[in-house]
């Protein structure tokens, strides 16, 4: 057997404690699941502009009364079909100009109107600011949708609960009714419940809300599935936790990551519902103007009036543009494996 | 398999029933009256009327005569539209729903096939990013603002198109170009999500080594496998695309069901509504199933999750 060399003592060193200390310090301060989400979410530049751009349209919607420039339910039919104004600036296509029989004239002088009078989108066929419409229009579909979403928690959260978490034949049953339920196409079911509830806000989303909290349920019911083995729930229940308290203390809060996700895909779907249904004219019942009777309107009118069309068309495209692409960042905040 | 396509055949006859059940009594509830010139009825020509449409009868009776036609493919008699069978209505009016449908079903998916299939290939560039956008398009603005738009530009400003006929394919190009934008947007984005799971795949890069040009390896290996899922996704795209094809026929008046059946609803046309709502009923649950049975013999994998028997 070779001895080994012998290593001379003075190679060896003191190692002080301090300076390992120094490389195992954890630089970063340690994040909660609920702040790298955050800061995931922050980190994604096209969910942030979206959400910027929702929360001003949201704040001009709570504050409708006060931003709205005129009422925007009240009619004067000497100033119909006003071309958009913006004050004496003159810019193409907001400047009161209109091509009436082949020569552009001022709109705004022809009708005689004062000289302070302006209609930043114009007016509609019955004089209607198209403004304070629009904006009073989207405060009604973003109503309709976080009502429409908020009976869908309601519905599918215990739903999708009790289903998971009792499994068995209840489970069976409620999945039973689940599969009935969502093999008739939604758009039947909203439309043949807006034919026998009365037109209004409350038929809406009562058929809005009907046919989505299906997807609701089955997500929380697969996810309580998943969360009822965990160890935390079993060492809740061996200390004798009654299911109720369970639900509300354990497993709504580690379920919240789905109810977000799927509440941000919800408001699109209910928003695109109630356009779709006031589009045809069975939605929200005249006088109030919702973004699809709007968009309704200005497509009849488009020949010769194209800005009725424009605004409430862009407004829509920007609000269901927006949620989709805040509903996909927050999934890949949540969930950053759901990304690729 | 055979099974498994009995009991869902047996599934969409349960549906279908339920479906029928619960609109039958629900325009029972109805307030009103489909006859709009009742207030000018006498009492004997009311009841000779209701008598002519079987309404006299207790509702039981009439449901049970309702069903009972059903089964032999009566929708009965509508009530506005010169008093026409139901079905006859409907026969008349599917062609043109049907064209607009497949087309719109087709070009969106081979669109979008393209589109996700790029977006992978060069993922991360602005090709990447531009299909990201047109998909986020195609997916968000809703069927009917494209119609407008469309309609607008393409047929009234540039006269590219007819605004709003039906004679010929011409006619169909701008309601097909709306209803794809749906279709488009969700393949490209599943497409793309596949295929740069595939890419990465080591068979992918065995491919690779094996001195494929990258041409091959994309059409041969990479686009088939992709391809797969997407069949999964054609099912709900389908229906949303009949949802869409109820306003863009009546934005660009096309003589199809989902016009009939707006017209039904603002008329207050109960029988059409009826037979209308089975009818799509019907259809969509069909394309689902048929979708599903298709993605059974194409992925083996599929059968074995249904308890791994046949």
């Amino acid at each position: 057997m070779e001895q080994t060399p012998q290593i001379p003592k003075e190679k060896f060193k003191m190692i002080h404690e301090d300076d390992n200390q120094e490389q195992e310090k954890i630089g970063t301060p340690s994040l909660t699941y609920l702040q790298d989400v955050r800061r995931r979410l922050l980190s994604n530049k096209v969910a942030t502009v979206c959400m910027v751009l929702l929360s001003i349209i949201v704040l001009i919607s709570v504050f409708a009364p006060i931003v709205a420039p005129h009422n925007p339910n009240e009619q004067k039919v000497e100033y119909a079909n006003l071309p958009p104004k913006i004050g004496e600036a003159n810019i193409p296509g907001f400047n009161g100009m209109q091509k009436r029989g082949g020569k552009v004239v001022n709109a705004y002088k022809e009708v005689g109107a004062p000289k302070g009078t302006t209609y930043l989108l114009g007016t509609d066929y019955l004089g209607r600011d198209l403004l304070s419409r629009i904006i009073y229009g989207t405060r009604l579909s973003l109503i309709v949708a976080i009502l429409a979403t908020l009976v869908d928690l309601i519905i599918g959260l215990p739903y999708g609960i009790i289903s998971g978490w009792k499994g068995g034949r209840t489970d069976i049953v409620l999945q039973r009714i689940i599969e009935i339920i969502s093999s008739i196409p939604n758009l039947i079911v909203v439309i043949l419940m807006m034919i026998i509830l009365k037109p209004g806000l409350a038929s809406i989303v009562i058929a809005i809300a009907l046919t989505d909290w299906v997807t609701m349920a089955r997500l929380i019911r697969a996810q309580t599935f998943q969360l009822k083995e965990q160890e935390y729930i079993l060492a809740a229940r061996t200390l004798g936790e009654s299911s109720t308290k369970i639900a509300t203390k354990h497993l709504i809060p580690n379920l919240s990551s789905t109810i977000i996700i799927q509440t941000m895909f919800t408001i699109p779907n209910a928003i695109f519902f109630e356009a779709f249904l006031s589009f045809i004219g069975i939605g929200i019942p005249a006088p109030n103007a919702s973004l699809g009777t709007l968009l309704s309107d200005g497509q009849k009118a488009f020949r010769f009036l194209p800005y009725q069309m424009w605004a409430p068309a862009i407004v829509l495209s920007i609000i269901m543009i927006a949620t989709n692409l805040l509903g996909d960042g927050l999934r890949d905040a949540f969930d950053p494996q759901s990304s690729d | 398999m055979t099974k498994y396509i009995l009991k869902r055949i047996l599934y969409l006859f349960l549906t279908l029933f339920i479906i029928a059940s619960i609109t039958f009594f629900l325009m029972k509830l109805l307030p009103g009256t489909p006859f709009t010139n009742q207030n000018r009825l006498s009492h004997e020509q009311l009841a000779i009327v209701k008598a002519q449409y079987g309404l006299d009868q207790p509702v039981l009776i009439q449901y049970l005569r309702y069903m009972g036609g059903l089964f032999q493919g009566n929708l009965g008699t509508s009530f506005q539209f010169n008093n026409e069978p139901v079905t006859q209505l409907i026969g008349q009016r599917l062609a043109p729903s049907m064209q607009i449908g497949a087309q719109a079903m087709i070009v969106g998916t081979v669109l979008g096939i393209l589109l996700g299939a790029f977006a992978a290939i060069r993922k991360n560039t602005w090709v990447d990013t531009l299909a990201t956008f047109i998909s986020i398009l195609g997916l968000s603005i809703p069927s009917f603002v494209l119609a407008v738009l469309l309609q607008f530009y393409l047929a009234f400003k540039w006269h590219i198109y007819p605004v709003a006929l039906w004679d010929n394919f011409q006619s169909s190009v701008l309601p097909t170009l709306a209803l794809a934008a749906l279709p488009l947007g969700n393949v490209a984005r599943f497409m793309r999500t596949e295929m740069v799971d595939v890419m990465s795949s080591d068979y992918i890069e065995l491919a690779k080594s094996k001195g494929n040009s990258s041409w091959q390896v994309v059409t041969k290996h990479a686009l088939r496998n992709s391809l797969i899922p997407v069949v999964t996704i054609i099912g709900p795209m389908a229906v949303s695309v009949m949802t869409g094809s109820m306003v863009v026929e009546n934005i660009f008046s096309i003589p199809g069901i989902g016009e009939q059946f707006v017209k039904s609803i603002t008329t207050n046309d109960y029988p059409t509504i009826m037979g209308l709502t089975i009818f799509y009923s019907f259809l969509l649950i069909l394309v689902i199933l048929i979708v599903d049975i298709l993605y059974g013999f194409i992925d083996p994998r599929i059968r074995l999750g249904n308890g791994g028997k046949e």
